[in-house]
């Protein structure tokens, strides 16, 4: 079976009122992994943790294998990275800010940072505050993406970008993987980029993980259930996990399939969305 | 090689994946040798998880209807016509067990659906 790039095991980290309690995860080799919840859910927290940006209270963080803190600078060359707050100065042009970047990886590639360059048409003389939104984060996948990473984490990477660009996004992430051995690890609360290119998803809420899943199975063991709001009583409420009622009928979430078709006659069965599966697990506060 | 998923089907997409290649494969569209796309370009081509289409790839090697090579990617086996023949016979008693439960639970008997049959195999002779 694929091989693990990351394992976290029993992460704990308390920052003020929120905490991580816990945290067990582990992402596959060669598999984009989606990692989703709401706001405030514990997504940043989790990745800056991870990354050695917070300092852990508890746990073990491994990176291909190896124990992070042990093996920083040796993980880290092979780590990309893409985080949600712009960190460029503003006022460098691309090539300056580059210039910083690059001695920090003893692999960097020139040749790879004039390609992205080209591919996302970028001006290297351009001043990084005269540049849009989505050429700022083409930019920083640029620089996560020069040093032959293995794997790519990005926290939010798609906030803020219009459809075209998230998209064009997902194109790149697909063409990173075409290489074999590559990885990809992405928080997004916008679920819907996922549904594209995700291999693995797992959800975060309130600092807890509450599934870490093939994408095709979990939206395989959920249903989209509609009927008319008489099948719906006390018993048969307890099969789903999300029910919203109209005056015109039902709809719920259920990971009890088998149990809906059995017990209700004459309902509609479709395949949910990860936003509907997401938010049925995601606890009201 | 035509594969379309239906998003409503009962059949997990594992199992619609599957089929359509085993079809294609039988119906010698896919011929003996044949390189099939790597599972990270069929993943990305059909939008579903890579997990799925190794699990795909997986289960066809098993069944031997492919072979892979590490670092080279998955071929189609060379014919086995046994196998193949087999595996024919399977996919018709499939889709006739589908026919005589549908007959069933409308109220059609045995001889009305051999009936049926004779007319549809004479409408074919003529």
């Amino acid at each position: 079976m694929m091989k693990a790039v990351l394992e976290v095991n029993n992460l704990k980290k308390e920052l003020g009122s929120f905490s991580l309690e816990q945290l067990t995860f582990s992402l596959k080799e060669g598999c984009i992994t989606g990692f989703i919840g709401v706001n405030g859910s514990g997504k940043t927290t989790t990745i800056k943790t991870i990354l050695g940006l917070y300092p852990k209270d508890d746990g073990s963080i491994k990176f291909f294998g190896k124990d992070m803190e042990k093996n920083e600078c040796e993980i880290k060359n092979r780590i990309g990275v893409v985080l949600d707050e712009g960190y460029f100065y503003e006022e460098m042009t691309l090539k300056e800010m580059k210039s910083i970047i690059a001695p920090a990886y003893t692999n960097w590639d020139e040749s790879v940072f004039l390609n992205y360059i080209n591919r996302f048409n970028l001006k290297l003389n351009q001043k990084i505050a005269t540049l849009s939104k989505g050429m700022r984060m083409k930019f920083a996948i640029t620089l996560a993406l020069s040093h032959h990473a293995d794997l790519l984490i990005m926290d939010e990477p798609t906030s803020g970008l219009d459809p075209l660009i998230r998209n064009e996004l997902m194109e790149i992430l697909l063409d990173f993987m075409e290489e074999e051995g590559k990885s990809v690890f992405f928080s997004t609360h916008i679920t819907s980029d996922l549904e594209k290119v995700a291999d693995m998803l797992i959800l975060i809420d309130n600092g807890k993980i509450v599934f870490n899943e093939s994408k095709d199975e979990l939206l395989e063991r959920h249903a989209l259930i509609k009927g008319d709001n008489r099948l719906i009583n006390e018993h048969s409420t307890k099969l789903f996990l999300r029910l919203r009622q109209t005056p015109f009928g039902f709809e719920g979430i259920t990971n009890k399939v088998d149990q809906v078709c059995e017990q209700m006659k004459d309902i509609i069965i479709e395949r949910p969305s990860i936003e509907d599966v997401m938010l049925a697990y995601v606890k009201e506060r | 090689m035509k594969i379309i998923l239906k998003n409503s089907s009962e059949q997990p997409l594992y199992q619609q994946i599957k089929d359509q290649i085993k079809g294609a494969i039988l119906r010698q569209e896919l011929k003996e040798g044949e390189k099939l796309p790597s599972i990270r370009s069929l993943a990305n081509d059909l939008h579903v998880s890579v997990l799925t289409t190794k699990r795909v790839y997986e289960e066809l090697e098993k069944e031997g209807f492919i072979i892979t090579i590490v670092g080279k990617g998955s071929f189609v086996a060379s014919e086995n016509m046994e196998m193949l023949l087999e595996s024919k016979r399977h996919l018709v008693e499939k889709k006739l067990s589908e026919v005589w439960q549908m007959a069933r639970t409308l109220g059609i008997n045995k001889e009305e659906l051999y009936s049926m049959m004779d007319i549809i195999f004479e409408e074919d002779d003529e």
